[in-house]
């Protein structure tokens, strides 16, 4: 695949990339005047044609779930920008927070204008403090530029976009939770109908979209539909339900790989290439064990799965649960598999909200067998418990509200399927690998 | 009318009910098991007991299922849908969610209070594995007494349904108990020194379905299979919550609520003030026999020497004997006394006794800082006494008016009356010490209450009645709901219940039998002709209803 001319990641790096003079000097914020001069229907039609899919991680079409609002509401409609980012692996939207954040806040102004909003939040996770910073000094520039406020430009178009800072969780990223926690509130996911473009932020019409999508939107009207769809991939017509995968990708490549950082490449790229052709390879001459799609949540893909293209419906081929966020993690040969799921156990077990019994109970206890398999104590049996636990739990079988615990139980429903071998010989071998330090970071838990 | 089919039984609902699948289910009597779920409190659809299956029937009449379960807590029903709890994939997940919530329990059913009515022992007899796969050490998680004055959590025992949490913000509104911590090291807490103390609390323990949330008063004194329920209602104030009380061997060890949909809140909750406020029930303080003058201590001399007092005033000066007959009475009670004075002589007057007020009507939910948030969900009364509306009703059928109990106080400190017959019951005796003084002046005071008292003390005779525990009865709340209140226990030592006593009196034939008097009164007093029912059944009768006459009772009834 040739590589391509970055659009997203083009002033990352620049000097003084984050200021408002010098994305005005690069032809910022002129798709914003272009899109004052549409209408509303205009701007969704344009997005909608342009086939952009959520670059959250469930990649729902961005323009379809504008229409979801209802028409002609008389009070607000907010947009709330998910910026917590915590899927691991996953360091995309950070980049476009810290390095061109007028970008996002642009996509933000022509997506409010879309969908007759008057206020945005921007949710982002505690821990990104540069972001927090960087998007604070942007949004006061333009403030004083008179680019928010009240009559932008003359238009009459009033807008203001406020920057929450969340508390560190997982669950807050995920929609209704992120709703939640910026409510104040525990971020418990909401039960759904109704869907929070109906009932959403202060029980008021809402739509949640992410960074990326937002500079996504940017582009779209920037330099139009049909450049966007000229990159990524077209529907699979043995999938009915794939929308299609188009545009730019920013893919975090993590791991054991020799260049790791944030690609910006056209959909559909394989993992070969990412790892090949951009990464510069696995270090130490070892080879790829596994690799996560998507963020762990995502599942595995194992060394004979790397060349299905990385697009919305290609990891579903592989039995993963999805792109997700399009964080891919590179594990090496000389890696446990045991050890991979373990860590990727403990996390979602640390982080379940804890609302729903099955995802509560069901990562603690699948962590739980896990460290006993470390400790040497595993039985065979114990990998079809795991199979079993993991395939219990989660929005897909109807059996918790989000989708946390499918993603908690992906990687494990995956790893003991395409590495059952080495997880059968590790308890066999009846090794003891917890080290000390474990054991004491999980006695002060 | 629309019809959802629950595993294969059709069941039909109107056209604006709104319903879910548990509720469905019920109405085809069948259980959908639910933890989280409580009718009087918001959805929440997390413990994820009642998944179903759901699917709708297609005009070629095949159903086409769902792929996925769904909480049938969050699911309404619909016309032609199929709701299916039975099939071996909602199975599947009872089983699993039980081993799941069981995973970190403590399984100390013997020291657990709930033990024998807990929903986790229940369900996971029905809907189980009978065994849990869990090798790895359990969470520990610390007991809580703190937690409030009247309740105590157990928290390794708790499922996370979260009902009290839910109960604290939307019905007390108080909002004290709280989910601290995340997944499974979660736990109900309560913010650093502001203890769940609202007047509500104890209902907490009732939502909780497992051991979690307790009684510190019920803590560890019965196990609940000894003891053995008889519904009533509460005669704390004027709502007359439908209650049952658990007693074993003439011990009452706890009140709980009786839904009851004519109530409040569905009769789900009560107050603390009725939950834990019958103690003088087994006060030290009782009293335990009759006395008359001289000493006497036995029923029948004491009935008739009272008797042929009552029976010489009524013939020699009928208008210097009067009566006062506590809004603690039953119907009954009040309509056996009307009828066996007004019997002796019509001009033989009779009030109604001092009708407690404290305060101002209690509502909830309140706002952190106490005030009361509309809509209103749930009303403690002002009125401390549970049958002002059926005494007047009586006393308004036998002498065209109600007569209050302090003129009648009045009159016997002027030196009006020689006989007064005070039929009591209240708990806080009414009468100030010039009230007692003033009855105190009378020739004969014929005293029938509860506890000693003053009053009694100036008593000639003295009838030892029973508590409202103790009594068969009718009593009639603020709205005009009469219920029935059933006797649970036997008095302490010689003291019967005041239908007895009264009956006996009045030398009526046969035993007491509350039905019987109520069927003969309900023939007398128009107001209260829906009584006529005879039994009450577990809801009361509606007295303002259209099957009453209501004009008799609202004119009986004036400030609720």
């Amino acid at each position: 695949m040739p590589k391509c001319e970055p659009v997203l990641l083009a002033r990352v790096g620049k000097p003084d990339s984050a200021s408002l003079a010098t994305y005005q000097r690069d032809g910022g914020y002129e798709a914003f005047k272009k899109a004052l001069k549409m209408s509303p229907e205009e701007i969704i039609n344009e997005v909608k044609t342009s086939g952009l899919r959520g670059r959250g991680g469930a990649g729902f079409p961005t323009g379809l779930k504008w229409t979801f609002l209802p028409k002609n509401h008389a009070g607000p409609i907010y947009l709330a920008i998910n910026g917590d980012e915590s899927e691991p692996g996953t360091f995309n939207n950070r980049i476009l927070m810290e390095e061109d954040p007028h970008q996002i806040l642009e996509g933000i102004m022509i997506s409010c204008h879309a969908i007759k909003s008057n206020t945005s939040y921007i949710y982002l996770r505690v821990e990104y403090g540069k972001s927090y910073r960087v998007l604070k000094q942007a949004i006061e520039e333009l403030y004083a530029a008179g680019l928010l406020g009240k009559n932008i430009l003359g238009t009459g178009f009033d807008l203001d976009i406020y920057l929450h800072r969340g508390a560190a969780a997982y669950i807050c990223g995920e929609e209704t939770g992120l709703i939640e926690s910026l409510e104040g509130k525990r971020a418990w996911p909401r039960i759904k109908p109704p869907f929070p473009a109906i009932e959403g932020l202060f029980r008021k019409p809402t739509i949640v979209n992410n960074i990326e999508t937002m500079a996504c939107v940017t582009h779209i009207i920037n330099r139009g539909a049909d450049w966007f769809k000229s990159m990524g991939v077209p529907p699979d017509p043995n999938n009915p339900r794939d929308a299609g995968s188009y545009g730019p990708k920013l893919y975090c490549l993590s791991g054991h790989i020799n260049k790791p950082g944030c690609y910006e490449i056209p959909l559909g790229v394989t993992s070969r290439e990412l790892i090949e052709e951009y990464g510069g390879g696995v270090p130490n001459g070892r080879k790829v064990k596994a690799v996560v799609p998507g963020g762990i949540s995502m599942g595995f893909m194992s060394a004979d799965e790397l060349d299905i293209p990385l697009d919305f419906n290609g990891p579903g081929k592989a039995g993963c649960l999805g792109l997700g966020t399009a964080a891919v993690v590179v594990v090496d040969d000389a890696t446990s598999m045991v050890d991979v799921l373990f860590n990727c156990a403990r996390f979602f077990a640390h982080e379940s909200c804890g609302q729903c019994t099955p995802c509560r109970e069901g990562t603690a206890w699948m962590q739980k067998i896990l460290w006993r398999i470390r400790s040497g104590q595993g039985e065979l049996r114990d990998l079809d418990l795991l199979t079993e636990v993991a395939g219990s739990m989660g929005i897909i079988p109807g059996t918790t509200i989000c989708g946390l615990s499918d993603g908690a139980g992906w990687p494990v429903k995956n790893a003991i399927q395409k590495f059952r071998p080495e997880f059968e010989e590790f308890i066999k071998s009846g090794k003891k690998v917890i080290r000390h330090a474990e054991e004491l970071m999980a006695a002060a838990h | 009318m629309p019809t959802v089919t629950v595993n294969g039984t059709p069941v039909t609902f109107g056209e604006n009910e709104k319903l879910n699948c548990v509720q469905a289910a019920q109405r085809a009597g069948m259980e959908i098991p639910h933890y989280c779920w409580h009718p009087e409190l918001s959805v929440v659809a997390s413990c994820r007991m009642c998944l179903v299956e759901v699917g709708d029937v297609k005009p070629d009449g095949s159903v086409a299922m769902q792929p996925k379960l769904f909480p049938g807590c969050q699911t309404p029903v619909k016309d032609g849908m199929v709701v299916v709890s039975n099939s071996p994939k909602v199975e599947t997940a009872q089983k699993a969610t039980l081993e799941y919530l069981l995973l970190n329990h403590p399984l100390d059913c013997p020291v657990c209070d709930q033990a024998g009515e807990c929903g986790l022992q229940d369900y996971s007899y029905e809907y189980g594995r009978g065994y849990s796969r869990l090798d790895e050490p359990k969470n520990l998680k610390p007991d809580k007494d703190y937690i409030g004055e009247q309740i105590t959590l157990f928290t390794d025992r708790c499922i996370m349904c979260t009902r009290c949490v839910r109960f604290t913000r939307e019905f007390s509104g108080t909002g004290e108990l709280q989910v601290i911590n995340r997944g499974s090291k979660e736990e109900i807490d309560i913010f650093p020194g502001e203890p769940c103390d609202n007047k509500l609390s104890g209902n907490v323990v009732d939502l909780c379905p497992v051991g979690a949330l307790c009684s510190k008063d019920f803590l560890y004194q019965q196990r609940v299979w000894w003891l053995k329920g008889k519904d009533s209602a509460c005669a704390g104030c004027s709502n007359n919550c439908s209650i049952r009380i658990d007693q074993n061997n003439d011990t009452v060890y706890r009140v709980v609520p009786r839904p009851n949909p004519r109530l409040q809140a569905g009769g789900h909750f009560m107050c603390d003030d009725g939950r834990f406020g019958w103690k003088y029930v087994h006060s030290e303080n009782r009293l335990t026999q009759p006395s008359g003058p001289g000493g006497v201590t036995d029923w029948t001399a004491v009935l008739t020497g009272v008797r042929e007092t009552l029976v010489k005033g009524a013939a020699e000066s009928p208008k210097r004997v009067a009566a006062i007959i506590s809004p603690w009475a039953t119907v009954e009670e009040a309509y056996l006394l009307c009828s066996y004075l007004k019997g002796l002589s019509p001009d033989i007057r009779i009030g109604l006794g001092p009708v407690r007020v404290v305060g101002e009507d209690d509502t909830y939910p309140k706002d952190p800082a106490g005030r009361p948030v509309e809509p209103v969900r749930f009303t403690i009364r002002a009125e401390k006494c549970p049958n002002r509306r059926g005494v007047e009703a009586v006393l308004q059928h036998f002498q065209g008016t109600i007569l209050q109990g302090s003129q009648l106080v009045k009159a016997a400190g002027a030196g009006e009356l020689d006989v007064v017959y005070v039929l009591g019951g209240d708990p806080e005796l009414g009468y100030s010490d010039d009230d007692v003084a003033a009855l105190s002046r009378v020739k004969t005071l014929i005293v029938e209450d509860l506890l000693a008292s003053p009053l009694t003390r100036a008593a000639t005779y003295v009838l030892a009645g029973g508590s409202w525990a103790e009594k068969d009865g009718t009593i009639v709340n603020h709205q005009g709901l009469a219920q029935a209140i059933r006797r649970a226990i036997r008095g302490p030592g010689d003291a019967r219940q005041d239908g007895r006593i009264l009956s006996e009196l009045a030398q009526r034939r046969g035993l007491y039998h509350a039905t019987t008097v109520r069927q003969e009164l309900a023939g007398v007093v128009p107001a209260l002709a829906a009584l006529i029912v005879g039994d009450l059944g577990d809801e009361g009768i509606d007295l303002t209803g259209p099957a009453a006459p209501v004009a008799t009772l609202q004119t009986a009834g004036s400030s609720n």
